[in-house]
């Protein structure tokens, strides 16, 4: 197929991310394997390529002899439109397959914005956009990734959904769509569905109905089948150590957002910061050993090439080793021109001496902190347990080490906020930038609040929450922006970013939405939207009188999906899907941020009764372990490729 | 602040230099200069090349690269030069390169550099032009046109706007042949263009051959740039611009 699509190239920008070849990618033969999987992330392969997720999954996958994965990505409005002209169909970037051809597509939804592309890539691909209209030539449409704990908004569109950690399940799937394939398929694509389902831990949104009650609420949401769970249950990998990927990283040929050597120290946070989805679904803690982590740090760097060594997590300077870990990787790849960073928001010096160990050699241009909440009863509001007199400690800190400009990550529209909450940021800065001069004794340092409009998730103490609606978060966001320019002494040390609020109330109507949302989005869709996450394609008029359209008749609008706020009793969409996290403890959460109470981080203090541990049988896994990484060799350009008379 | 300043000398010094002519074919012609700067630049670190580096708070290996092929064009010359901390057999760096390489960039040959003013030797380019659904008879046509006119003026959009120049004057000799018996209707252009400034490219050829003979190829032309470097002495063909430095 790649002949047809040659031909489209050399018309449309950027037409290296749609060739493959990347460093360390896979190419096995079709007819060795029996289950096919096609792998997206329905985002622009700049975005796409670098994600850990589906390298990850994309090798476990071809790792196997009975299985291969191939990757493709969302394909630019220009080539959509060549195409479509010519019938080229949706294809994979290794082998330039067709992606109807194979037995699976596996797409990862970090956030909502990759739906639209999801159907644009269905249909570029001939597979129905409605599931029920599939049969058994079409590949299974499985969801993954952070937004498919919601899956109900896109459920008309995938035939299954997997909540948490994808290793495992895509191999579970993979035994199962072979063993179906193997016994001449039995029960056809309903059949393989429903063996999916019986496990209870693949979501299968056809076997489940939803009732609703007159005022639009939901009434009821149950089984449609004996044989299937009433509750699907998140997959959760313990042992970080046993899954040592990326093993062979792709090293993609066009640009990409991260271009680095990405391990992941640990996964899960239990920080327990209410807003936050990601520290919520991930429970519980799990780290990767130092020792591992040197490891795949020294493989990937060997098989990549790369100059930059990104240690991720949701809170890096967490782990419970992570001194050791900068101070040996650091003093390994002192002279080999590597940089290592920890992109960490976490408010404390310790972070900034991490910091500081990381770039021994480097330029200290920007660190970054992200306090979130503009005044203190905010943060305890948010529980995020950082004082001002923290940041100020953390940020003097930062300035005396050199360190130029600070970054601030803050939200607006977060539950009981006003206008002087956010008004406080300005002070918070001004605050940063007197410390910051008296520290350094020069007037060349600077501080930059970016801010985001909050935007309530499930599985969260938020969940019940009213989201903010557009028009205050953008006044407020202005006052903010007026308070900051009048200041005469300090403004022009204070670089202010922030959105207009209207792009979150989309992405809080896919969040919080039920399967009502799914004709919205396909409206929004075949009105012409695409690409969510950019500004230039995103349209806020398109996807409201997408709503209007598709919510005629409903009881229900755009606001009571989002700045409606939910009662106790009302069931949320996701009540059939289990993240672990206890009903009642998200519930007394969401009452205790009412009352500005904080609440501990279980690593280090008795164990809440969250309920993911004790619901999913898992176990905080952290150290330190008490291993002792062995001084490891520093790096050197190595003399093999000298002539001999040098030598 | 004292740490702030960067160190002032390179770290590691050139002891040697290498120039690299190299290959980009099939599927990664699509790749752009910038693509084939990351790709090199990683596998000379898969492969430990020794290389030399800037000074400076961010050092970059020291490579310099000389009148790259546009996006979407094939070529079987191109060239690039690098400097080692340690002195290198030109042979295993090219082995060794062309292993880390993806397939598709592909390094041809390594020679060390004894001469200076290499970029200058590169003085003129020949390219191979096939135009599917183009009748060798109407391109030839139109290639006579082109060549029997004084001048022709094209425009092309560059970094800083839109460009008018003369497309003729460089164009030092160009030739037209059919692809096969196979494809009757793929004609084969083989140009001989002089580099300048602005540098005349393939494309900027085909505007011209659009404008005197009205030729508009139905499909994408396929280009390659076949080789590049000093002209001979009938102003016709290119020699090989490494030669002087394998004479030493």
């Amino acid at each position: 197929m790649f002949d047809r699509l040659e031909a489209l190239l050399p018309l449309v920008t950027k037409p290296i991310q749609y060739v493959g070849g990347e460093v360390n990618a896979v190419v096995k033969e079709w007819d060795d394997v029996t289950v096919r999987w096609a792998l997206m992330y329905p985002d622009a392969y700049e975005v796409g390529a670098p994600n850990q997720g589906v390298q990850i999954l994309y090798e476990v996958i071809n790792e196997r002899a009975d299985a291969l994965a191939e990757r493709t990505y969302a394909v630019w409005p220009d080539l959509e439109l060549l195409m479509r002209e010519h019938s080229v169909p949706q294809f994979t970037v290794d082998a330039h397959r067709a992606v109807g051809d194979f037995d699976l597509l596996g797409l990862s939804f970090s956030t909502e914005l990759g739906y639209t592309n999801m159907l644009t890539a269905l249909d570029l691909a001939g597979i129905p956009l409605l599931a029920v209209d599939r049969d058994a030539s079409h590949p299974i449409v499985v969801a993954g990734g952070h937004a498919a704990f919601n899956p109900e908004p896109i459920s008309d569109f995938v035939d299954a959904a997997v909540l948490g950690d994808g290793e495992e399940a895509v191999l579970l799937i993979t035994d199962l769509v072979g063993d179906w394939k193997r016994a001449g398929s039995p029960g056809g694509r309903e059949g393989l569905l429903l063996e999916l389902a019986k496990t209870g831990s693949i979501y299968v949104p056809r076997f489940y109905d939803v009732d609703y009650l007159p005022d639009g609420r939901i009434q009821r949401i149950a089984p449609n089948r004996p044989d299937v769970p009433w509750r699907v249950r998140k997959h959760t990998l313990m042992n970080l150590d046993d899954w040592a990927y990326p093993k062979n990283p792709l090293v993609p040929l066009a640009e990409t957002v991260h271009e680095r050597m990405s391990v992941e120290i640990f996964r899960g946070c239990t920080r327990g910061c209410r807003f936050c989805q990601a520290g919520m679904i991930t429970r519980p803690v799990r780290e990767r050993s130092i020792t591992s982590i040197a490891e795949i740090v020294e493989n990937g760097l060997q098989k990549t090439g790369y100059e930059e060594v990104g240690l991720l997590s949701l809170s890096s300077a967490d782990h419970s080793e992570i001194a050791d870990i900068a101070r040996n990787l650091a003093d390994r790849y002192e002279d080999s021109k590597t940089s290592l960073s920890l992109p960490s928001t976490r408010v404390d010096a310790f972070n900034v001496d991490l910091a500081n160990e990381l770039s021994r050699n480097g330029r200290r241009s920007g660190l970054t902190f992200a306090p979130e909440g503009g005044s203190e009863r905010m943060r305890r509001v948010i529980n995020k347990q950082v004082t001002e007199e923290d940041l100020i400690r953390t940020v003097t800190t930062a300035y005396a080490g050199g360190w130029r400009q600070v970054k601030l990550y803050f939200m607006c529209g977060l539950p009981t906020e006003t206008d002087d909450d956010v008004l406080q940021i300005a002070q918070l800065a001004r605050d940063v930038i007197k410390a910051g001069r008296e520290a350094t004794g020069s007037r060349d340092i600077r501080c930059t609040v970016s801010i985001g409009g909050f935007v309530p998730k499930p599985h969260t103490p938020f969940q019940w929450a009213a989201q903010l609606d557009h028009e205050t978060t953008d006044a407020r966001l202005y006052k903010l922006r007026d308070a900051i320019r009048a200041d005469k002494q300090y403004g022009k040390a204070i670089g202010l970013r922030y959105h207009d609020g209207r792009p979150g109330i989309v992405e809080g109507l896919l969040s919080r939405g039920d399967r009502r949302v799914g004709a919205v989005i396909l409206q929004a869709w075949r009105d012409g939207q695409r690409f969510d996450g950019w500004s230039e394609h995103f349209s806020f008029d398109r996807w409201m009188s997408a709503a209007e359209t598709a919510l005629t008749g409903e009881t229900v609008d755009v606001d009571w999906f989002t700045t409606r706020e939910r009662q106790r009793t009302e069931v949320l969409p996701w009540e059939h899907l289990d993240s672990g996290l206890d009903a009642e403890w998200l519930w007394d959460d969401w009452q205790d941020a009412l009352s500005d109470i904080a609440v501990d981080d279980c690593r280090w203090t008795p164990c809440f009764d969250c309920g993911v541990c004790d619901q999913l049988d898992t176990e905080i896994q952290i150290g330190p372990t008490g291993v002792v990484q062995l001084p490891m060799p520093a790096v050197r350009p190595s003399p093999v490729l000298a002539t001999a008379s040098d030598t | 602040m004292a740490r702030n300043l960067p160190p002032d000398r390179d770290t590691a010094p050139t002891v040697q230099k290498l120039r690299l002519k190299y290959a980009k074919r099939g599927r990664l012609r699509f790749s752009s200069h910038r693509d084939f700067q990351r790709a090199l630049e990683r596998a000379l670190r898969r492969a430990d090349i020794p290389m030399a580096y800037s000074a400076g708070f961010s050092p970059h290996p020291k490579v310099s690269y000389a009148n790259s092929a546009a996006t979407g064009v094939a070529s079987e010359a191109e060239y690039v030069e690098i400097g080692v901390a340690v002195a290198c057999d030109p042979d295993a760096v090219r082995d060794a390169l062309d292993a880390a390489l993806p397939p598709g960039l592909d390094v041809v040959e390594v020679v060390e550099a004894r001469t200076p003013d290499f970029a200058n030797r590169l003085e003129a380019s020949v390219w191979r032009i096939e135009l599917p659904g183009v009748p060798p008879e109407q391109a030839a046509a139109a290639v006579a046109g082109l060549m029997a006119a004084d001048e022709s003026t094209v425009q092309r959009l560059m970094k800083n706007g839109l460009r008018t120049f003369d497309a003729r004057a460089s164009v030092l000799s160009a030739e037209c042949a059919a692809l096969d018996d196979a494809d009757p209707d793929c004609a084969i252009l083989t140009l001989v263009v002089r580099h300048g400034t602005p540098s005349v490219r393939p494309d900027d050829v085909l505007s011209a051959l659009r404008s005197v003979a009205d030729l508009v190829p139905p499909k994408p032309p396929r280009v390659t740039r076949l080789a590049q470097g000093p002209l001979d002495e009938a102003g016709t063909s290119v020699t090989d611009p490494l030669e002087p430095d394998r004479a030493g």
